[in-house]
Formats: C-alpha cells, sequence, structure tokens
C-alpha cells in the first residue's frame, strides 16, 4: 500500500493541534460531549423510570369507587316522623308542609352544606307532560336548602336526551336559575367507575361520581310514573340516572338494579312527587291523556318506603314491585312505614 | 383613512361576522346560542346559493333574496365581495400575504402574474350550473361561503366547543369530518404556491363574480400609460392576478385595491373609464380552455341524469337514509341542499350528520340522521334544523306540524321512517333474556312499540319437586344458572303445561323456591320448569315517526337489534309503506320525480 498523502492543499495553513488545551476546538469537542453524555443519561434515566417489567393488565386500571357515599341524616328524635304524605295541589306549600312535619329543613340541612339534587330530567318534554321533576317543586326544594343555610345547591342528571335540551326544555334549568341553584351537566369527565361491594350487577361501571365531589347532603326528586319493564318509575328507579355508559344493559335485570342503585347512594331526604301521575305510556308519556291528577307528595329519608306509598297512586301494592322486596334485603330501606312514624297532611288550595 | 385600510376593516367586520354566526348556531337562548341571531345571512348573501337553486326549483326562497343587492352591486363595481366581504376569501389573502414576507418585490410581482389557470374556475362554474338546470344543486362544495361554513361547523368548531364554554355543551362527533377539516387546511395551505389560490383558480362564486364584471361601468385601470410599466409595485400585492400594470383582465380584479395604493405616481385609479393601457374582459382562454369550460358545462348537464341513474333518489336508494324532519323528498331535497352544514351544528342531538356515502355521490357532505352516533334520536320538541337551514332543503317547521298537533292533528305527525325489530339480535325475542328499553324510550304517546308476554323456559335438566308446602317449592336439585332467580323475572310453572299461569319467584335458598302463590301443579314427583317472563318489542308502523330513540338506546351496541330505516317517511310519496293513506304526516308531497 502506498502511503495516502495528507490532503492538505499545499500552500494552506498547517491545522491546528485540537489536542492543545485551551483551543477553541477542543472546547468545543468537550461542549459537545457534555451535551451528548447527558442527554445519553437522560434517556437511560427516562428508560429505567418508565420500566414496566409485567407490561399492560388485561383491563385499564384505576381507582374504583365502592360508592356514592351516605348522606342520610339521623333523626332529631326516634318518634320525629320520617315519612310524610301530603295531598294537595300546590307543590310548593306541600312540601313546605312535609318538611316541617319530619322536623323543618334544618333537621336535613346544615349552614355551609353543600346540596345536590338529583332530578329526573329524563326526556326534553315540557313540565305539563310530567315526565320530568316539576321545576316549581324544584325551585321549591332548592330554596328552602338556601334558607336552612347551604352554601351552594347543585342539580343534576344523566338523561335519555342530550342534557342540555332536557334542563332547558323540562323547565329545570329555569327554575335552577331562579332560585340560585347551579345545573351540573353530566359531562364524561364526571363519571368515573363504581364497583358496589357485592354487587352482581354494578361492577366497574361509570357513575356520575364527578357530581357527588364536595358534596355534604343529597335530595331525590322524583315524579311518580307508570313503567312498562320496571312498572313503576319512582325514588330508586330514578336513580338510573346516576349511570353512565351503556347503561341500558342493566334492562335485563331491572330489578336487581334497582336494588343496587339504593345502595350506591343514600339520600339525605327522597320527595315522590304525584300530584299528576303519569299512569299510561311511561315513563316518557307524551300526552295529557296518560296523566291523572293524584294530589300526592310524599317526602321521606327513606327511598323503600317512600316508594311503597307512592306505587298506591298508580292503583298498584309494593307487591308489584319486585325491586322493593330485593332492596329491602339489601337494607336500603323498609317497604312497612310503620316504623318512621308516618304522618298524613292535608293542605287546603289556596284561597281565590 | 386609505381604501385599502377601509378593505381591511370591512374584511375584519365580515370574518367577525362570519365567526360569531358560526359559533352561535348553537341551540338555546344565552347570548353565545341561537336566540334570534341572522345565521343565514352571510350564506344568503353569496349568490351562487341564489342562483343554482333558482335555476333547479325555479323558484328563489325569500331569505336568499339578499342575493340580489350583492349582484346589482356587482354588476356596478365588479368583485367588491371577493375584496371587502368574502371571509375564505380574507383567510386565503391573510395566509397568502404571510408566507410571501421573506419573497422580495420581485418575487411577490411573479407569483401575481396572471395564468391562464385562472380560466378553470370558469370551467368549475359551468359544471355546477350546467348540474343545476337538471335539479343536481353541487355548488355547496365549492361556494366559499357554504364550504367555510361547513368546515368551520364541522371540523374547527368542535375542536374547541367543549372547552371554551361556549358553543355546544358536549365534544361534538362529525362522521368523516377530518376530511372537511383537512379539505380547510389544504385551500390554506395552496396560498404558498400563488397567493388567494383557491379565488384564483376554484372558486366558481369568483367566476360567476367575473362574469358580472363585463358591463361594470366602475373598474380599476391605469389613467396613463406614459413612462409606466416597469416597476411592477401595482403587482406586487395584486390578489386576483388581474395585471394592473398592463393590460388589465376585468373579470380578475377582486378589487383588493392594493394597485391604487402603491403606485408611485397615482395613476392607478377606481373609475368610470377604461384603462389606458388596455383591457380583457376574461383570462386569456387557449382554444383548449374554451374546450374545457364547454366539456364542464355538458359534463355538469350529463352528471345528474348519470348520478340518479344509480337510484339516488328512485328505486335504488339507501334505505338507511334518513334526512331530517322537514326534509323535501329527495329530488328536491337536493334540488337545495347546500351543505353548509349548520343543521349539522346546531342539532341538539348531534344526530345530524354529513352522509359520506349514504347518500350516494350526488349528496357528499349532506344531512343525514346516523342514530348510532347522536347523543339521541332526533327530540320530538325540537325544529333546530328547518329554522337554520338556509334554502328550506328542511322546510322551517313547527312544533305543531313537526307533532302533528292542532292544525296537523289531521295530517298527523311527520315520519322520519319506521323502525323494525331486528329479531335475530334482539334480547327477548333471540336470546331468552328481558329488556325493552326500546319501549322506554319511545317518545310516542301511546308508544310505537307494544310488547307481547311470553315465557321461555331456561336451559335445565328436568326439575322433580321433592316437597311443596303453600308458596315454598323444593326441588330434588336445583342446578346453577347464573342469573338471579328471585329478581322477578322468573317464574315456576308446570313441565309439559304451557296453559298453566306460571307463579313468579320471590326467593331461592339452594333447591328452595319460594313463590308469590302457591303452584297447585307442584305436587311432589311432578315435574317443574323455570321460565322467564319476555316483553317482546312489536313495532305499530301506525305509530312510529322514526325518531330513533330506540336504536339510538338499544342495548345491542353494534349493528342495533332495533333500526330505523327510511320506509313510511312523511317526505316521500314513494316512501310510504302503509296501505291507510290517513296520518302520513306533513303536507303533501310534490309529484316530480328526479330527472332521469
Amino acid at each position: 500500500m502506498t502511503p495516502v498523502p495528507p490532503r492538505i492543499p499545499p500552500g494552506a495553513p498547517a491545522p491546528r493541534d485540537i489536542g492543545a488545551p485551551d483551543s477553541p476546538s477542543r472546547r468545543q469537542f468537550l461542549r459537545r460531549l457534555a451535551v451528548a453524555s447527558a442527554l445519553a443519561a437522560t434517556a437511560g434515566g427516562l428508560g429505567l423510570a418508565l420500566r414496566d417489567p409485567h407490561g399492560p393488565q388485561a383491563v385499564p386500571g384505576g381507582r374504583v369507587l365502592t360508592g356514592l357515599g351516605d348522606f342520610s341524616v339521623a333523626p332529631k328524635t326516634p318518634t320525629t316522623p320520617r315519612l310524610a304524605t301530603v295531598h294537595g295541589t300546590d307543590r310548593r306549600a306541600m312540601f313546605n308542609q312535609g318538611i316541617n312535619a319530619l322536623g323543618g329543613m334544618e333537621a336535613f340541612i346544615r349552614r355551609g352544606d353543600v346540596v345536590l339534587i338529583k332530578v329526573n330530567a329524563v326526556i326534553a318534554a315540557p313540565p305539563l307532560l310530567a315526565a320530568t321533576t316539576n321545576p316549581e317543586l324544584l325551585a321549591a326544594v332548592a330554596e328552602a336548602c338556601k334558607l336552612a343555610g347551604a352554601a351552594k345547591v347543585l342539580v343534576t342528571d344523566n338523561p335519555i336526551h342530550n342534557p342540555d335540551s332536557c334542563f332547558a326544555v323540562s323547565g329545570l334549568a329555569g327554575a335552577a336559575r331562579q332560585s340560585g341553584a347551579a345545573i351540573l351537566m353530566p359531562r364524561q369527565a364526571l363519571f368515573s367507575p363504581v364497583s358496589l361491594p357485592k354487587a352482581a350487577l354494578l361492577t366497574d361501571w361509570p357513575v356520575l361520581a364527578g357530581a357527588f365531589a364536595g358534596v355534604t347532603k343529597c335530595i331525590i326528586l322524583s315524579q311518580v310514573k307508570n313503567h312498562q319493564r320496571a312498572v313503576a318509575s319512582l325514588t330508586l328507579k330514578n336513580l338510573y340516572g346516576l349511570l353512565g355508559g351503556r347503561r341500558n344493559i342493566f334492562h335485563q335485570d331491572i330489578n336487581g338494579i334497582i336494588a343496587e342503585l339504593g345502595r350506591l347512594v343514600r339520600p339525605s331526604l327522597c320527595v315522590l312527587d304525584g300530584v299528576v301521575s303519569m299512569m299510561t305510556n311511561g315513563p316518557t308519556g307524551g300526552s295529557l291523556s296518560d296523566l291523572k291528577a293524584t294530589g300526592t307528595m310524599i317526602l321521606s329519608t327513606d327511598p323503600v318506603a317512600a316508594d311503597a306509598q307512592g306505587i298506591g297512586l298508580l292503583n298498584l301494592t309494593p307487591a308489584d314491585l319486585p325491586y322493593l322486596a330485593l332492596a329491602q334485603a339489601a337494607g336500603v330501606g323498609s317497604i312497612d312505614a310503620t316504623s318512621l312514624n308516618p304522618v298524613t297532611l292535608n293542605v287546603e288550595p289556596a284561597a281565590g | 383613512m386609505g381604501i385599502v385600510t377601509a378593505r381591511r376593516l370591512s374584511q375584519g367586520f365580515f370574518l367577525l361576522v362570519f365567526c360569531w354566526l358560526c359559533l352561535v348556531t348553537t341551540l338555546g337562548d344565552g347570548a353565545f346560542e341561537l336566540r334570534g341571531w341572522p345565521v343565514n345571512w352571510l350564506l344568503s348573501l353569496a349568490p351562487l346559493t341564489a342562483l343554482a337553486t333558482g335555476l333547479a326549483t325555479g323558484s328563489l326562497f325569500a331569505p336568499l333574496l339578499w342575493a340580489v343587492p350583492v349582484v346589482i352591486a356587482s354588476l356596478f363595481l365588479g368583485r367588491f365581495f371577493c375584496g371587502f366581504a368574502c371571509p375564505l376569501g380574507t383567510l386565503n389573502q391573510l395566509s397568502g400575504y404571510l408566507t410571501r414576507k421573506t419573497l422580495g418585490r420581485a418575487g411577490r410581482a411573479e407569483d401575481n402574474h396572471p395564468s391562464p389557470a385562472q380560466g378553470l374556475k370558469y370551467a368549475l362554474l359551468a359544471f355546477l350550473l350546467a348540474a343545476a338546470v337538471l335539479g343536481n344543486v353541487q355548488t355547496g362544495l365549492l361556494d366559499p361561503l357554504a364550504l367555510l361554513t361547513r368546515s368551520a361547523s364541522l371540523a374547527v368548531l368542535p375542536l374547541l366547543d367543549p372547552r371554551q364554554g361556549l358553543g355546544q355543551a358536549e365534544a361534538r362527533h362529525y362522521d368523516g369530518a377530518w376530511v372537511v377539516g383537512l379539505l380547510l387546511v389544504a385551500i390554506l395551505a395552496l396560498n404558498a404556491l400563488r397567493p388567494r389560490f383557491f379565488c384564483r383558480y376554484l372558486c366558481p362564486l369568483g367566476a360567476f363574480f367575473g362574469l358580472l364584471t363585463r358591463f361594470s361601468p366602475w373598474r380599476i385601470g391605469k389613467a396613463d400609460t406614459g413612462n409606466c410599466g416597469t416597476c411592477r409595485l401595482c403587482e406586487e400585492y395584486c390578489e386576483g392576478g388581474c395585471r394592473p400594470s398592463g393590460q388589465l383582465i376585468v373579470s380578475e380584479c377582486v378589487l383588493c385595491l392594493n394597485c391604487l395604493d402603491r403606485c408611485p405616481t397615482g395613476r392607478i385609479g377606481f373609475a368610470g373609464r377604461p384603462s389606458a393601457a388596455g383591457e380583457q374582459p376574461l383570462p386569456d382562454f387557449s382554444r383548449r380552455g374554451a374546450v374545457l369550460v364547454l366539456a364542464s358545462g355538458t359534463a355538469g348537464l350529463l352528471a345528474a341524469p348519470l348520478w340518479s341513474v344509480g337510484g339516488v333518489a328512485g328505486i335504488g336508494r339507501n334505505p338507511g337514509l334518513i334526512r331530517p324532519p322537514g326534509s323535501l323528498d329527495e329530488a328536491r331535497f337536493l334540488a337545495r341542499c347546500i351543505r353548509c352544514g349548520q343543521c349539522m351544528r346546531v342539532c341538539p342531538a348531534n344526530v345530524i350528520q354529513p352522509a359520506v356515502t349514504v347518500a350516494g355521490a350526488a349528496g357528499l357532505w349532506t344531512p343525514a340522521l346516523d342514530y348510532r352516533l347522536g347523543r339521541a334520536g332526533c327530540l320530538p320538541n325540537c325544529i333546530a334544523c328547518g329554522q337554520v337551514c338556509p334554502t328550506a332543503a328542511i322546510r322551517p317547521l313547527s312544533i305543531e306540524e313537526k307533532r302533528g298537533l292542532g292544525d296537523f292533528a289531521a295530517a298527523g305527525p311527520l315520519r322520519l321512517g319506521t323502525a323494525f325489530v331486528d329479531r335475530s339480535r334482539c334480547l327477548p325475542w333471540a336470546m331468552g333474556r328481558p329488556c325493552l328499553v326500546c319501549q322506554e324510550v319511545c317518545p310516542v304517546s301511546p308508544k310505537a312499540i307494544t310488547v307481547r308476554e311470553v315465557f321461555e323456559p331456561l336451559r335445565l335438566p328436568r326439575l322433580a319437586v321433592a316437597d311443596s308446602r303453600g308458596t315454598v317449592v323444593t326441588l330434588a336439585a336445583l342446578p346453577a344458572v347464573g342469573r338471579n332467580l328471585a329478581a322477578g323475572d322468573f317464574f315456576l310453572r308446570p313441565a309439559g303445561l304451557p296453559q298453566a299461569t306460571p307463579q313468579r319467584i320471590l326467593g331461592r335458598a339452594a333447591a328452595q323456591l319460594t313463590l308469590a302463590a302457591p303452584l297447585a301443579e307442584a305436587a311432589p314427583g311432578r315435574e317443574v320448569e323455570i321460565v322467564v317472563r319476555l316483553e317482546q318489542p312489536h313495532v305499530d308502523p301506525a305509530q312510529c315517526i322514526g325518531c330513533g330513540m330506540c336504536e339510538h338506546e338499544c342495548p345491542v351496541s353494534g349493528l342495533r337489534a332495533i333500526r330505523v330505516t327510511s320506509e313510511n317517511e312523511s317526505r316521500s310519496g314513494p316512501g310510504r309503506m302503509l296501505a291507510e293513506a290517513a296520518r302520513q304526516g306533513g303536507r303533501s308531497w310534490r309529484r316530480k320525480s328526479f330527472p332521469a
């Protein structure tokens, strides 16, 4: 092999010795070396930090709740009524008298409480058709909460139609605005999975848990409605609106899911509005001919007892609702109201 | 204030108005919602919509009369709409300007050299108008107002909606919206190739305005030619590529007025005299260009009948094509729809989707209901889509007409189609499982879905009765069934006696069953069977309005077990399914068949 001549054209200045200390080339080399080493160390560190020796789980993990909370309130005295059946036509007056019979709103709402009101906003139908919680009732309850010192009153539901239309058309948005309550739209971000202990159906299922963040009291406002699959939609069935996902698969065991919903959340107060009841074509209705004036409102701390009372408005008995027995067996409440010291009131229609 | 400043202010104003009107096309009465905003105003201003629907239908839907003053003004002044108003033109101008900031004066002027390709838009216009004459309105695909409204509604605003607290409350989904969005990006990116690329080469609305300039008394031009023609400062920002430095191409001037502003000698003006350097009415068409325009017109004339050969509106039409409530029959619908996408944005249920294939090639991006994609079916108490339709392809209905109330009681409710139960997929029909979600959510009163009760035996070996005391029946053995027998849906019945009344099971402990009432036949030694009570849904086609709530909510989440197809829809006579003529809904349809 012939030696390769240096590739320096004759006459060019001799290359500077890159090995010389403090030469610019040396400094540049050292700087590059340092940066490259730092990046290499970062890459190695990141690799180690993110190292997952087991590979992914079959299902996404994360925190799974075991329920939405127990918001029940202990009665003042053992003799305080915990169920009031109020007859009349004026929802506001009926609620006010009924709540007084249960010890007043102050017995349920303390100063500073954050109250979540679960309404039934199922479809975008006007209040006249009685498919949704009556806005007048919502206003009365929300105002009573405010009067009792509630710091914040939230109203929510995850209805069948798109929520903004439901709240707007049903008049619930307007009633909330008037009474200083805030509508909490069931945005996707508010749903997180719940696995109810010993539940056959509600395992790892998305529920409207975000709506309960910071909430200290929970009130359920339901409408008395006929329902083909569940026989009647009252308080417990209303809780279906806390479910997310493709929840309709649970219609395969409607009584089972309703009983489990009773365990999902323990409300402070249930108001079952049967001033007008939907006798046929429920739970959506759609015609005045589906409705009947039944002039009754039931207030109770026990959703099972409230429903057992309310089912009479549809000319049925508690035995017609298999979910009541299931819920009672699960400890949600009692079908027999005698232990709740029930009272019955009559609100005279306003004079004139 | 210079005229260019005035032009920029005007462009900014119209762009803001455009953004505002797109944003507020959201159902509600808040300030940022629909309330009474005239959301169709800008769309009505663009005369191509009025022209094409006018050619196709022989009439002009009243709000489209806004186009007439624009046409009149354009006849006198030229393409002021392109320069001063068009929001897509503004976006094109802005992006073209930004990509040329570093190009240098000579390079910028070179980009504005007129090109014979500017004749292409006339070919497109010829195609679209010829198709419109035969009842097939496709202008919305390229009309800048419809195009930009569609892009904003389906692709841009859905990216912003849920985050800003304005507009729609929930994130929106639109089928294939990425194509619509990419198209807008492409149109804006093309401005890097040539300024106002879309306006110069593709815009059929610009071509129409270009033709209107033929007799415009006032136009851009040079007062004299002495000592001119070298600096080309006038062409540095010439948006139309209309050669103000030399022989002016009148049809291409978009009235950006940059030439007037930049001429150092003040020689260029907007005046009632022809340009001293000469004029030509249209771009330099080669013979090939002229042939292209003619061929496009012919193609347009052929396209409409050719499309109908495929049966878009006739016998071969896709039964899955469900149009929004109030839509005209398919032939008349396609003679009006400009695919602006406003109905899709305003729909509170997000169920109105841009048709990709379901409406055929002639119906690309026209509104079609997809009950699987929306948040709900078509809401019975909502008429928003017809209220925002700029061309009445979806008629502006009243709630009374939609629901068949009041004056419309005799006509009955409007039908979008009919629901059909797929008995091979339905849980109570095919799988022995109770369900009945479809019946629950049916919003019609009385419900269009009725139920028939049946009792089906569970898949179990024969069950022998060991003991029976009152309501408590003890079986010899009861294997695991995997379902809660006490849940209210399960009953006990003597084996081999299907006509016997089954008794509801209230409780189970091992092989012991508690019944709601004694079962007389359940004597020791006899055999019994456990049956599940099923309520099987049946659709009453005389009641069904095709709103799709049942399909949307059906728990069989993939291919639904109850699906709505267009049979019996009110809008088309041929779609009628029921023999009884009564209660077909809506006004009677006009007898006009799709051109064939």
